[in-house]
């Protein structure tokens, strides 16, 4: 009666064996390394890039332990962080800026593991050192914003269409428009509805005064908040690449949150800097002659211009005046012009489409420079040539060399017209010494108490005692095996949880042995007694486990960041657990004491 | 080796009416505490800034505060925090000042009195985000409970469900009222703890109930009382070796596990020595005096009365 078919032991021999195999790249563990890839899609990574990244980290006497391409990106490996910070500012130095460079984590399993998807624990930053942070957008403001630029718009619309109005003004969330009756009212209702689709118009009777109040409809407030999202996300995308993070993780959470994650950053404060950063976009006139350009290379820039230089290199003369601000850019896209070469389309609202339209008139066939503004710095996104006067707000910018550089003008057009203000309303930040102790403090504390428990049970339970122990560690195995293949997020709860989880796994066995114990005091032979424990004991297993299932469903529900990170460890660690103390441990007893025909008597103390 | 060879059952019942006042009388100081001190919430509720920042040598508290104080930070909160060089400072949120520059000030304040101090870790949380981390730890206590009573019901009998979540609600508010009383930091790690507790002081009452549940089925005689003693007695050995081994993970977390993790092995060895004692003395009393009996269990095939019809 107690023998398991073979086809149980095979069971849980291959789950020893996946356990074991998924375990494994915990303890080549990992290295610090550094991750080059390219910016532009022009360039790749090949094996001249390697000869390049190793000529450089020569030349600085980096030592490191090995150069390889792997995929897309050039990897560099080093044998501790400091070296690893070292060799990252001498490759970010030297290759420029169409590269970039991020500090990492890699394993240091062989390839072949990875791509059976065996890694090591992916630690979470309490761990592994990092920032946590969670923005919030400022609807308000982004709001009041887009309702002062729809106030200008019916303005202007008024005024172009001739129709009479008292006042314009903006209350809150609403634009307010006086008539002096109730045919301009009507006709003021039609000119706007055709000009500014997205308000949403009422006509009430304020005292006996004709109004029309104008509220931004629900879908394109809806449409405003999404594209201010996304907006900011690919802003903060290009801000992190900066930083030279591997793996950060960007992502919205919830409405108008977004939370941001760099793990191994060691330079907090330059994170910050650079994430909280606000740019503005800027038009200047960039009419110079080839004599100023010619004197302003040589070192006398003329007075009342600037230097700078396009994004391909050429230097341009962009006068300090601003003739138009970003404000009034309500949108820019990539696309292509009559002739199917890749474009840049670019809309201003109303009163920003009447200054370009005099703007341009005044100055054709001469350069105008947009500039991006971040922290005093001007970068300048583009420098067309005007065409033609351009009425409208419709603007076209022509001349980009492909669809991406298109893509990127647009980007940035975006990037510095468009960003709703973000605040930082969470932060966690953890530096790397500290993730190294956490989790020393945590195996070590997990380590030992496991031991105790172990001597405990084989003090007190015998053989039984080492057979539990032995399910015990299976459990462990499994956990971990598990843990690591699906990439769950460890933290420090985390680690609480797996010696939580260490502690209430051996109840199970506890259970069964107390009941072996039972079944011999009142005269069952040996093996029935095994036989009962373990059948008894199944169903006061399940029901208490299933409780403490519910705890950990609920904390990974309602939890966020490192308490989820405990509340994973406890659900899968409850399942491991059955699984361990019950089968296993049987498996083993079953191994042990099943075969004998006459058991005199059990080891179980 | 054994340690519970017991002939005879122990009359736990019979103390029940004794136990019962100890249980009510602790249950009613510890909302006291904390409705009258009230817990000491962490930043992760309260929302605010927490930096551990590590100094060389020993670091000399008053002194630091003395410091900061003259340099604007007159309500920053400065204690030791495990090893001598480690040094916790506390900041509520200021309004107008965004809190991720706040800590960074600090530091560049703390940096100028000694030079050579490292910034370990920063928490800032939010005045929202700490609501809305109150409000789900809150939800989250309350869903627990409602799924284990839930959970309980179906798979025993009301009674024991009533008598489970009494005994469970009675351990946590325990736990929070030492916390509130020893005005030991509540964080959402301790709020973590204090669930898991939730999850493992049913876990005995499970067992207690399981073994119960079976001695009605078993037992051909005796009174409720002695069949609830019998299964208590039974059970001992198990309920007690099982907390010395959770109990012996717990202390290596206690004491080996650093800092961060101290509060919440405390929160689960009050919360484990609590929780034996409640499963034993809250729950079962109670089971009992809602008025548990065999025929609960044992379903009777009614046979149909004989009808003398008119």
């Amino acid at each position: 009666m107690n023998r398991y078919p073979l086809w149980k032991y095979i069971v849980i021999a291959v789950c020893l064996l996946l356990g074991a195999f998924y375990t494994l790249p915990n303890y080549y563990g990992n290295e610090p390394a550094v991750q080059i890839s390219s910016d532009r899609s022009s360039i790749t990574m090949d094996a001249s890039s390697v000869q390049t990244v190793e000529g450089i980290l020569s030349l600085g006497k980096i030592p490191y332990h090995s150069v390889k391409l792997e995929g897309k990106n050039v990897n560099v490996r080093f044998s501790d962080v400091d070296i690893q910070t070292k060799g990252a500012t001498a490759l970010r130095e030297q290759l420029g800026e169409s590269y970039t460079v991020a500090q990492n984590l890699l394993p240091r399993s062989p390839a072949w593991f990875a791509s059976l998807h065996a890694l090591p624990m992916y630690l979470g930053l309490d761990l592994r050192g990092g920032v946590h942070f969670l923005l919030q957008m400022d609807n308000k403001a982004a709001f009041g914003k887009a309702m002062e630029r729809n106030a200008s718009d019916v303005r202007s619309t008024l005024r172009e269409k001739k129709v009479p109005y008292e006042s314009v003004s903006r209350q809150g969330n609403e634009v307010r428009i006086v008539f002096p009756d109730a045919v301009a009212r009507t006709k003021g209702k039609d000119e706007i509805s055709s000009r500014v689709p997205d308000l949403f118009l009422k006509e009430v009777q304020d005292g006996n005064v004709p109004t029309l109040i104008a509220s931004l409809r629900p879908e394109a407030l809806q449409k405003r908040q999404e594209l201010d999202i996304k907006q900011n996300l690919s802003t903060l995308r290009k801000r992190v690449n900066e930083l030279g993070v591997a793996e950060p993780i960007i992502q919205q959470q919830g409405e108008g949150r977004i939370v941001v994650q760099l793990p191994g950053i060691q330079d907090t404060a330059r994170a910050k800097q650079i994430l909280g950063r606000t740019a503005t976009l800027e038009l200047h006139m960039a009419d110079f002659s080839e004599v100023e350009l010619g004197q302003a290379l040589n070192g006398q820039v003329p007075l009342g211009w600037d230097l700078l230089r396009e994004r391909d290199g050429a230097p341009v003369l962009v006068r300090k005046n601003v003739v138009l601000t970003g404000e009034y850019i309500t949108e820019a896209s990539a696309g292509f012009d009559d002739h199917g070469r890749a474009a840049v389309h670019m809309t201003l609202d109303a009163r920003g489409a009447h200054i370009f339209q005099q703007l341009t008139r005044e100055n054709i066939k001469k350069r105008m420079a947009i500039l991006l503004i971040e922290k005093g710095q001007a970068e300048v996104i583009t420098a067309p040539t005007i065409q033609d006067e351009i009425g409208g707000g419709r603007v076209q910018i022509t001349g980009m060399r492909n669809p991406e550089e298109a893509n990127d003008v647009a980007l940035l057009l975006r990037a510095g017209a468009l960003a709703a203000p973000m605040e930082i309303i969470e932060e966690r930040t953890v530096g790397p010494s500290l993730g190294k102790d956490n989790i020393e403090r945590g195996f070590n504390s997990t380590m030992i108490g496991f031991a105790a428990i172990a001597f405990f049970m084989m003090l007190y339970y015998r053989v039984f005692g080492v057979i539990a122990s032995a399910a015990l560690a299976v459990n462990v195995l499994f956990l971990i095996g598990i843990l690591s293949a699906l990439q769950a997020t460890l933290t420090l709860p985390g680690i609480a949880g797996i010696a939580l989880t260490v502690g209430m796994a051996i109840d199970a066995n506890v259970l069964i042995f107390e009941r072996i114990r039972e079944e011999l005091r009142n005269g069952n032979s040996p093996q029935a007694a095994i036989n009962s424990g373990f059948d008894r004991a199944w169903d006061t297993i399940f029901d208490s486990n299933i409780t403490t299932l519910i705890v950990g469903v609920f904390l990974f529900w309602l939890g966020s960041g490192p308490v989820r990170g405990f509340a994973v460890v406890l659900c899968i660690g409850i399942i491991t657990s059955m699984f361990s103390a019950v089968t296993v441990s049987r498996g083993i007893v079953n191994l042990t004491y099943g075969r004998s025909k006459k058991l005199a008597g059990l080891s179980i103390g | 080796m054994e340690l519970f060879r017991i002939k005879k059952d122990i009359p736990f019942m019979k103390y029940a009416k004794g136990t019962g006042i100890v249980s009510a009388a602790t249950f009613v100081i510890a909302v006291a505490f904390l409705v009258f001190q009230g817990l000491n919430l962490g930043v992760d509720f309260t929302g605010g800034t927490v930096m551990e920042v590590r100094y060389e040598q020993a670091a000399e508290i008053q002194g630091i505060r003395e410091y900061l104080a003259t340099h604007g930070y007159s309500d920053a909160s400065v204690q030791n925090f495990g090893p001598s060089q480690d040094v916790l400072v506390r900041l509520a949120v200021k309004p107008g000042v965004t809190s991720a520059k706040l800590s960074e000030d600090v530091l560049a304040v703390l940096k100028q009195q000694k030079p050579g101090v490292k910034l370990q870790r920063v928490e800032f949380v939010g005045p929202q985000v700490g609501q809305e981390l109150l409000y789900d730890g809150s939800l989250a206590l309350l869903a627990v409970s409602a799924g284990i009573v839930l959970y309980l019901a179906v798979r025993f009998e009301w009674r024991f469900a009533v008598g489970a979540i009494v005994a469970t609600f009675h351990d946590v508010v325990i736990i929070a009222g030492m916390f509130a009383a020893f005005r030991w930091e509540f964080s959402l790690t301790v709020l973590a703890a204090l669930l898991a507790i939730l999850g493992y002081s049913v876990n005995d009452t499970v067992v207690v109930f399981d073994r119960i549940r079976e001695n009605f089925r078993k037992m051909r005689k005796g009174t409720v009382p002695e069949i609830i003693d019998n299964a208590i007695t039974q059970t001992l050995s198990r309920t007690v070796i099982t907390h010395v081994t959770t109990q012996l993970m717990v202390f290596s977390m206690l004491f080996l596990g650093g800092e961060i993790l101290y509060y919440f092995a405390l929160a689960l060895t009050i919360g484990i020595v609590v929780g034996t004692y409640s499963s034993v003395l809250v729950a079962s009393p109670i089971v009992m005096w809602l008025g548990i009996s065999r025929d609960d269990f044992i379903k009777v095939d009614k046979k149909p009365e004989a009808e003398v019809l008119p």
